[in-house]
């Protein structure tokens, strides 16, 4: 009898291959014949291009061809206008791609890119985000067809007639996805077949992409991703690097690679965009709310529509009879906004659970209690029974592990300490996907589906799915994954990757078991495979609200001397379905926690107000954590049985622990310091500008 | 401007075995690493020494491969991730303390953390303190590791899937 | 990155030969900082003269008791050799406050007073700036500005210097060695360094083709109670917002010796002069060392993002003073 592969906390399989240098990402294919491409990044913010002078770039040795809207292949106008490159002469913002330098090495391009001379007509521009800005609208739909709004009741009525009103505004910085791996790809053409290598989420959607823009049929284009040194969501779609690549390998008529170089990442393969969140919360005076009102403002570029949905998960989280939900947004001259990690909850849940906290504050109320006083039985926005909520379980769960009864603010020398709670959500989401699975001869298995293993362990929980569903022990079940020529597969995002994949492996598994029930005698030499397909039923409407819940708890301490401010304790409790891999789901929830201790205390970008980009550009100005900022982190979860989600019960676990993070840090500042601080990051200038207004 | 590319040659002895290179003067080690010697392991991270994923041994110290012009290092001896083990030999144990407490996910800045942080363990036993030793420990003693020391010495390794407290289990692992 | 001749110098008097011989040229040592500006474009040499193995990577006490540490010695050993942590923690503690591990086994001790400022602008070719390209203007004043200089600055600069060591070593009234082609001579550190002025392109006070051999620690800091301490965004592998140096000796309840400094502040190390005036020969008191902090930074004159630096200043000062010279306890 096979034991039970879901759940347990299987090794990753590609886990060798990582710790060896044996593993190969995109930038790391060596093609005979390779040449070496550097874009040019645009000097203005918004203009024209009058004249581009290639000529000194050319001198230079190495330097193999420079392209520009002047003279590369015509594409096709996609869907997603950041990808429109070197089309024509318009700037929509600093940093965007004016050449591309293609060399012999790596050297000549850098040098040839330094080579080019540009110049524009300017136009006036427009960078600086704030509430009430006159170029803002509200959208009804956003980053395609998700409600950009809600409103029941008379929240207005209702706020001013409370009696408990919270009104802040919490304010969040752009921020940068800045996965390990810099965007890159390597190109070939080869008889009309355009064979990639490329740093992607997923691949599928970047063969479909490339097909639109160079008109190939998608059999003729493979993109591969064996390995993906992380994303966050700014891999999540095809990014200018897979573009240029192709565009100058089909110029050369050579394997070109593109490597986006680390600071020029934040104009060109999206950002989080500000937000500035004015929550209004009446209550009664026992803590039952009787208002929500979330009203967000933040900016979109010219080139692509963007909208950070700051405000919906207060649609999900407490019950109340009047609610409004409203982004207001801003087009900008601004880089291209996009997804990361949580996009809209992690800056939504940020304001939300923070206003709770002063809530909890302005009615003397312990801020778990009040959570669980304004427990939903049904969605509030979208008043559909719950597949699934355990939210207040999570809470004490987290309290009891957390000791969160006996925490007192206390004071060690010039140190100030102090705890904070927050909570989280994430919505489950799951998308169509092909698999295959085949039983071969040996008395193996290949499990085959274009799935994207971007840090999560996708090959490892496929198989564990596969061999659960097949009943066979795990050493028996291979997995193919990373490569468009399997089946089609929606992205690693939305931590709905597995649920998506798993889903249709799953169905491949059972059907593949029917028809080995009915075969006898040996299998043929290729085996016997099956294929699946979940279109039309993972994109089914369900009659029920699903999402994950947690609780963060956080113990900081503030250095009064500095304004320095250190996590001791992160802890989180998860209510995500059923976890399928403990050891790396444990790895995906504390990886999102150390994003969101970054959020709350380390990581803020600056639009310049005077150049259009931003001012904090590379890793030694833009602070992601380093490890003396990490202390040890628990996440723990309880186990859901929720037989709404998919055949493996599972909920995403990718996002959620970014999700409450920040607030729990920034509650548990306040706990310390008796300071609300309202802007993220807390950093010393702020925090010891807030203890000094004391 | 440029009439030609200045190159000089240069040995290299790259994981036990000499390299003889004629080198274009703007090739840093990384790139003859991942370029010249198809040794892909040592990473491409930020280019400027800003996140570690590059990390190398060289002369058995770790460094930061990319800053490093590659023509300056004739005859230095430099360690790769693909020289921690030697040849038929399983991985090395500290690759094997990764392994079990997945002390990474993506993979892209392990190469880097793992020789770093065996380059940070050479440097506490040979007695160098770190910002957060004990002013009062004695010089010249090998310095003990506790996870604040840990923590500290590999703070030049960046990793954005958040996987440093496994990583910092992995290294107490390996402490003698 | 254009091309460039590179040329490996055996000796002091070579390297500066070949310097001379090669118009354009720069001096190689650790690259930590000169390679990144490369490749920013920032600096574009013609040729590059290694120095890094020039026979200058030990430390050596001289007869009268001042330690001489050469040019090359790597960040990492100086912070770690005993002679340094034990009668100069200052140093130690500034040097291991800065960068991290790796770039510390690489930057050396001459390279590091070298360092440029990472003002964004500076590094951005793209961009006005008159300490890269003189007369393009200055791209902070009216961009951001938070990390920029509160004490020294001019219309044309607010860069800082954002050396860590280099703090401690003006604190130590260490000196810099120089060599060229007019021959050797030394500076105070806290006079090395340059105020921006109408100049700010020129960041020291080091002559064209003069080589750093040395840094002399003067035998009479040598002991004395001394300790760095710098805040910064994350907790390692971040440049500062402010940081302290100070070397101070008490005797008989009053202040009888005083370096102190401050880095993240200024255009270079900013020597405390007037705070030291005033702290010497008074009591060793928590009042007497609040005033003679507020007196230094009543000049500092910030720009709108970056005022919290002075009350940073201010308290990082009064932590370590107090810290180093505490009251002594009532009777």
């Amino acid at each position: 009898m096979a034991r039970t592969a879901l759940g347990a906390p299987v090794e990753r399989r590609e886990g060798l291959a990582k710790v060896t240098g044996a593993a190969r990402y995109a930038a790391e294919h060596h093609l005979s014949g390779l040449a070496h491409a550097r874009a040019v990044p645009a000097g203005v913010i918004r203009g024209r291009i009058t004249g581009i002078d290639t000529g000194p770039a050319r001198a230079v040795p190495g330097v193999l061809t420079v392209l520009t809207h002047e003279n590369a292949p015509r594409l096709a106008e996609p869907d997603d206008a950041t990808l429109a490159l070197l089309q024509n002469p318009d700037v929509p913002h600093r940093g965007w791609c004016v050449a591309l330098v293609v060399a012999e090495t790596p050297e000549a391009a850098r040098a040839g890119a330094d080579a080019v001379r540009v110049s524009y007509d300017t136009a006036d521009h427009d960078v600086v985000l704030a509430p009430g800005h006159p170029g803002a609208h509200e959208p009804e739909e956003a980053n395609g067809g998700q409600p950009a709004g809600h409103r029941h009741g008379d929240p207005e009525s209702a706020f001013a007639q409370a009696a408990v009103r919270v009104d802040v505004t919490y304010r969040t910085p752009p921020l940068h996805n800045h996965p390990m791996e810099p965007h890159a790809s390597t190109a070939t053409w080869d008889r009309g077949r355009l064979t990639v290598y490329t740093s992607s989420q997923g691949t599928s959607d970047v063969r479909s992409v490339l097909a639109g823009l160079f008109a190939v049929p998608v059999d003729r284009i493979t993109v591969r991703a064996e390995h993906v040194g992380g994303g966050f969501g700014s891999k999540g779609s095809a990014r200018p690097d897979v573009v240029l690549a192709a565009l100058a390998a089909r110029h050369t008529g050579r394997p070109v690679r593109v490597t986006w170089p680390r600071r020029r990442m934040p104009t060109a393969v999206g950002h989080r965009a500000p937000t500035y969140s004015r929550l209004r919360l009446g209550a009664t005076s026992d803590g039952r709310l009787t208002a929500l009102l979330h009203d967000v403002t933040t900016h979109t570029s010219p080139v692509r529509s963007f909208v950070e949905l700051a405000g919906t998960t207060s649609g999900v989280m407490y019950a109340t009879p009047n609610l409004d939900v409203v982004h207001h947004v801003v087009p900008l001259d601004v880089p291209s906004p996009s997804w990361m990690r949580a996009p809209g909850e992690a800056t939504g849940m940020y304001a939300l659970e923070s206003a709770m906290d002063e809530l909890a504050d302005e009615l003397g109320m312990d801020p778990i209690e009040l959570r669980i006083r304004n427990e939903p039985d049904r969605e509030p926005a979208g008043g559909l029974p719950f597949s699934s909520r355990h939210l207040v379980e999570c809470l004490r769960e987290g309290a009891r592990r957390f000791d969160w009864h006996h925490h007192v603010r206390h004071a060690e020398g010039p140190v100030l300490i102090g705890t904070g709670v927050a909570a989280a959500t994430y919505p489950v989401m799951v998308s169509p996907c092909a698999a295959t699975a085949a039983a071969l001869p040996d008395g193996t298995f290949e499990i085959r589906v274009n799935a994207s293993d971007i840090g999560t362990g996708a090959r490892t929980v496929l198989a564990q799915i596969a061999a659960d569903a097949l009943a066979v022990p795990l050493d028996r079940v291979r997995t193919e994954i990373g490569d468009s020529d399997l089946p089609q597969a929606p992205v690693a995002g939305g931590s709905s990757g597995t649920a998506s994949w798993g889903s249709a492996v799953h169905e491949a598994c059972a059907r593949l078991l029917n028809r080995l029930a009915d075969h006898t005698g040996p299998l043929p030499e290729h085996g016997i495979g099956v294929r699946a397909d979940t279109s039309g039923r993972a994109d089914a409407d369900c009659p029920y609200a699903r999402h994950a819940f947690g609780a963060h708890f956080a113990e900081v301490a503030v250095d009064t001397v500095t304004g320095e401010v250190r996590v001791r304790r992160l802890l989180g409790v998860y209510a995500a379905g059923r976890i399928l891999n403990a050891r790396t789901a444990r790895s995906q929830f504390v990886g999102g926690m150390t994003m969101g201790l970054g959020m709350a205390l380390t990581e803020g970008s600056t639009l310049d107000p005077a150049f259009g980009d931003f001012a904090e550009a590379d890793l030694a100005s833009y602070h992601v954590p380093a490890h003396a900022d990490v202390p040890d982190i628990e996440a723990h979860w309880i186990d859901e049985d929720d037989p709404h989600l998919n055949p493996m019960g599972s909920k995403g676990i990718g996002e959620i622990g970014i999700v409450g993070t920040p607030a729990a840090i920034g509650n548990a500042v306040h706990h310390a310091t008796g300071s609300r601080l309202r802007t993220l990051p807390l950093t010393p200038d702020r925090v010891l500008t807030a203890l000094n207004a004391r | 401007m440029d009439s030609e590319i200045q190159r000089s040659e240069a040995t290299l002895r790259v994981n036990g075995k000499p390299h003889t290179l004629l080198l274009d003067h703007r090739r840093v080690l990384l790139d003859v690493l991942r370029e010249d010697l198809d040794l892909t392991g040592a990473k491409k991270g930020c280019d400027h020494g800003q996140c570690g994923a590059c990390t190398v041994l060289a002369d058995g110290r770790r460094v930061n491969s990319c800053l490093l012009l590659a023509v300056s290092l004739d005859g230095s001896d430099i360690t790769t991730v693909e020289g921690l083990s030697a040849d038929g030999e399983g991985p090395h144990p500290l690759q094997r303390a990764f392994l079990d407490r997945d002390a990474f996910q993506c993979g892209y800045c392990t190469p880097g953390q793992l020789c770093s942080a065996l380059g940070a363990l050479a440097e506490a036993a040979a007695g160098h303190p770190s910002h957060v030793t004990d002013p009062a420990l004695p010089s010249g003693r090998p310095v003990p590791l506790d996870r604040t020391e840990i923590r500290e010495r590999l703070s030049g390794n960046l990793c954005r899937c958040g996987a440093y407290p496994r990583i910092v289990e992995a290294v107490e692992d390996v402490i003698p | 990155m254009r091309s460039f001749d590179y040329v490996r110098a055996r000796t002091a008097e070579e390297a500066v030969e070949a310097f001379t011989t090669h118009p354009g040229a720069r001096y190689l040592a650790g690259g930590t900082n000169l390679v990144d500006l490369m490749k920013l474009g920032v600096e574009r040499p013609t040729a590059l003269i290694d120095v890094s193995r020039l026979p200058l990577d030990r430390l050596e006490e001289l007869p009268d008791g001042t330690l001489r540490v050469g040019a090359t010695v790597r960040n990492s050993d100086l912070a770690a050799h005993p002679l340094v942590r034990d009668r100069y923690p200052v140093l130690s503690q500034a040097l291991l406050a800065g960068a991290s591990g790796q770039l510390r086994n690489v930057a050396t001790t001459g390279g590091n007073l070298l360092q440029r400022t990472r003002c964004t602008y500076f590094q951005d070719p793209g961009k006005p700036c008159n300490k890269r390209e003189p007369g393009s203007g200055c791209g902070a004043l009216a961009g951001v500005h938070r990390d920029h200089a509160v004490l020294g600055t001019s219309p044309h600069c607010v860069a800082t210097h954002p050396s860590d060591m280099a703090v401690a070593l003006a604190a130590l009234d260490a000196r810099v060695e120089l060599y060229g082609p007019e021959g050797t001579r030394t500076v105070d550190v806290s006079d090395f360094h340059r105020l921006p002025e109408d100049r700010p392109e020129r960041d020291t006070e080091i002559r064209h083709g003069e080589l750093i051999t040395g840094v002399l620690l003067p035998a009479a800091a040598a002991g004395a109670p001394s300790a760095y301490r710098k805040a910064r965004d994350r907790a390692s592998y971040a440049f500062a917002l402010a940081s302290v140096a100070v070397v101070i000796r008490v005797a008989g309840g009053r202040v009888s010796r005083v370096g102190l400094a401050f880095g993240g502040l200024a255009h270079r190390p900013w020597r405390a002069r007037v705070a030291e005036a005033a702290l010497l020969g008074e009591p060793a008191a928590a009042g007497v060392f609040a005033s003679a902090v507020d007196l230094e930074l009543a000049a500092a004159r910030p720009l709108p993002d970056n005022a919290y630096k002075v009350p940073l200043a201010r308290n990082l000062a009064l932590d370590v003073l107090t810290r180093l010279a505490p009251a002594p306890a009532p009777l």
